[in-house]
């Protein structure tokens, strides 16, 4: 009850009228764009190639009963989970590790400066022929994407902590140990949020264009994830589901954002106002 | 320690606290080497009397915050001692806690939690120490703001809980670096009565740094002038207002206003010092300073009289 009532008061908002008006305006302009050969007699450059939203909401309202086109996205949302807790589980550690040991990060920095440059994408001939499956090599790219940032946002944080934290903490008797789980870890965290976050916008860029790259991994086209559905679709002439395809990744995004939007909150209360 | 903290309702208040004295002795400090070589202290000495609250002031930027660093322990001196109870100070320990400039709470914590910090870090999460928290929590007024972080605080409440927090611990000395700095002009005055009270309470020693005069004078039992950088002690007032003091009365005492005259002359001529010989710019604000004093002066004398 108060859930419905808080939704339709975000709805109603200024906020929330002005963001369904620009929504409608854009969708307006993209039917008036597409359809301008049809309803001004000349064509737009640009736009007047694109399916107009119109039809693309009838091919998708189609695709909704076709389980291809949900276990594209399974496909896609599985391979992203996994890069992206891998980056975690081994960037996290591997961060606040060259944060807290000056010998460590001399060690390692220089070899991951070195590979921080090289783009995703250039990995994927070298991930095919390195890992088993194909699988794997996906995944390991879409990895890639996500670790690089959750390393370099980790020791960012790590070491940009005030030094009258620890001063103060050691005055009062805190062990190394206390200090790092009590100190250094929530300090962190605020940068280990943004890191994921934006790691997560990386790993869906990287995820779709490896799976065009490289085929998409499964036997049949409905296996492939959200990117091969976009390429098949171009390579079968349906403008229309490239678009869905395309929609689609920005959901999936959006709704994998807003997810961790919400654990972040949840792990960082005192960043909240009052 | 124990004994005192087991046996009362009101622990802070009954416990005879072991109040430390720090003698700092020919102290040198300095930064960089050879032509980059910055002495910031040299020769000083000087003595935190036991059970009394002693104030240093000198101009800002003469080394009073690295005094401070050598006295906690999280630097050494180039050369002299530094002992407390004759015992020389070689780190950071629970029986020596500073009280930063600006809020060192730690902001992801709550107000309760911060201050049980030290206990729980030392393995005392005991019921003793919960009910020290608890004590201490309404002593500084926080009790209803226990579970507040501490960006969610004013910036009054922060310094209250920060002196809680250090309280809880039970040091033998408390160190405060310019605690009130950035407080609006209220909220400072308010401090100066809480936090004085809270010292005649207890009667730990206590070392307060600042730049304020009035703040210095208002608190002091003994008041040390600093020279500019490099620094030493200028000099040693002895501050004799009766406790407990009060902020209304302290501005008309006479004693207190022969104290400030005094201390403001020896500040005058070390923050002139600052400025380099020859300089136009120095010599008129000498003159002006040396304008403004005549004028300041005259009326106070007046009252006096």
């Amino acid at each position: 009850m108060s859930g419905i009532e808080r939704i339709r008061k975000k709805i109603f908002s200024r906020s929330g009228l002005r963001a369904a008006v620009a929504l409608l305006a854009f969708v307006v302009l993209w039917e008036i764009g597409s359809r301008s050969k049809q309803w001004l007699g000349i064509t737009l450059p640009w736009v007047g190639k694109i399916p107009a939203p119109s039809t693309v909401l009838a091919v998708w309202a189609g695709l909704l009963g076709d389980v291809g086109y949900w276990q594209s996205w399974l496909m896609s949302l599985f391979r992203v989970l996994a890069g992206f807790s891998a980056a975690m589980l081994i960037g996290i550690p591997l961060g606040l590790l060259m944060a807290v040991s000056r010998t460590f990060h001399g060690i390692t920095f220089p070899s991951l400066e070195l590979l921080r440059p090289i783009p995703p994408l250039a990995w994927v001939p070298i991930s095919i022929i390195f890992w088993p499956t194909q699988e794997l090599s996906i995944a390991f790219v879409t990895f890639l994407g996500a670790f690089f940032t959750v390393v370099i946002n980790v020791v960012g944080g790590a070491r940009s902590i005030d030094s009258r934290y620890f001063q103060a903490a050691q005055a009062m008797g805190a062990s190394q140990w206390d200090i790092f789980r009590r100190v250094v870890l929530p300090a962190t965290l605020p940068s280990i949020v943004v890191g994921s976050s934006v790691g997560m916008g990386i790993t869906w860029e990287v995820v779709v264009a490896a799976e065009m790259i490289s085929g998409g991994g499964g036997s049949s086209a409905s296996g492939g994830g959200l990117g091969f559905f976009i390429w098949n679709s171009y390579v079968g002439g349906s403008y229309e589901q490239i678009v869905v395809g395309m929609i689609s990744i920005g959901i999936a995004g959006y709704a994998c954002s807003e997810v961790l939007r919400r654990v972040g909150g949840y792990l960082t209360p005192w960043l909240q106002k009052r | 320690m124990n004994t005192a903290q087991a046996n009362g309702a009101a622990p802070a208040r009954n416990a005879p606290l072991t109040a430390g004295e720090i003698k700092v002795e020919h102290v040198d400090k300095s930064y960089g080497t050879g032509l980059f070589k910055k002495s910031v202290i040299q020769g000083c000495s000087l003595t935190i009397d036991r059970n009394k609250l002693t104030v240093m002031i000198g101009p800002s930027g003469c080394g009073k915050s690295t005094l401070i660093r050598l006295l906690a322990g999280f630097e050494r001196p180039n050369g002299g001692t530094i002992t407390m109870d004759g015992k020389p100070i070689i780190g950071p320990g629970k029986d020596r806690l500073v009280v930063f400039q600006e809020s060192a709470l730690f902001p992801w914590m709550s107000t309760y939690d911060n201050i049980m910090y030290g206990p729980r870090a030392r393995g005392e999460d005991t019921p003793q120490s919960r009910k020290q928290a608890e004590f201490l929590l309404e002593k500084v007024g926080l009790t209803a703001f226990r579970q507040k972080y501490p960006p969610q605080l004013s910036g009054g409440m922060q310094r209250r809980a920060e002196l809680a927090r250090a309280m809880i611990n039970n040091p033998e000395v408390m160190i405060l670096d310019e605690p009130f700095r950035g407080l609006d002009a209220m909220s400072k005055e308010l401090m100066w009565e809480y936090y004085a009270g809270l010292f005649e309470e207890s009667r730990r020693t206590n070392f307060f740094v600042t730049t304020d005069i009035d703040e210095a004078i208002f608190l002091a039992d003994r008041l040390i002038v600093m020279t500019n950088i490099p620094t030493r002690v200028r000099a040693v007032i002895d501050v004799d207002i009766p406790r407990p003091r009060r902020l209304a009365s302290n501005f008309d005492d006479d004693r207190a206003n022969q104290v400030k005259m005094q201390a403001l002359s020896l500040l005058h001529e070390e923050a002139m010092k600052s400025f380099s010989g020859g300089s136009r710019a120095a010599a008129d604000f000498v003159e002006a300073y040396s304008r403004r004093n005549a004028a300041d002066s005259s009326p106070s004398a007046g009252k006096a009289s």
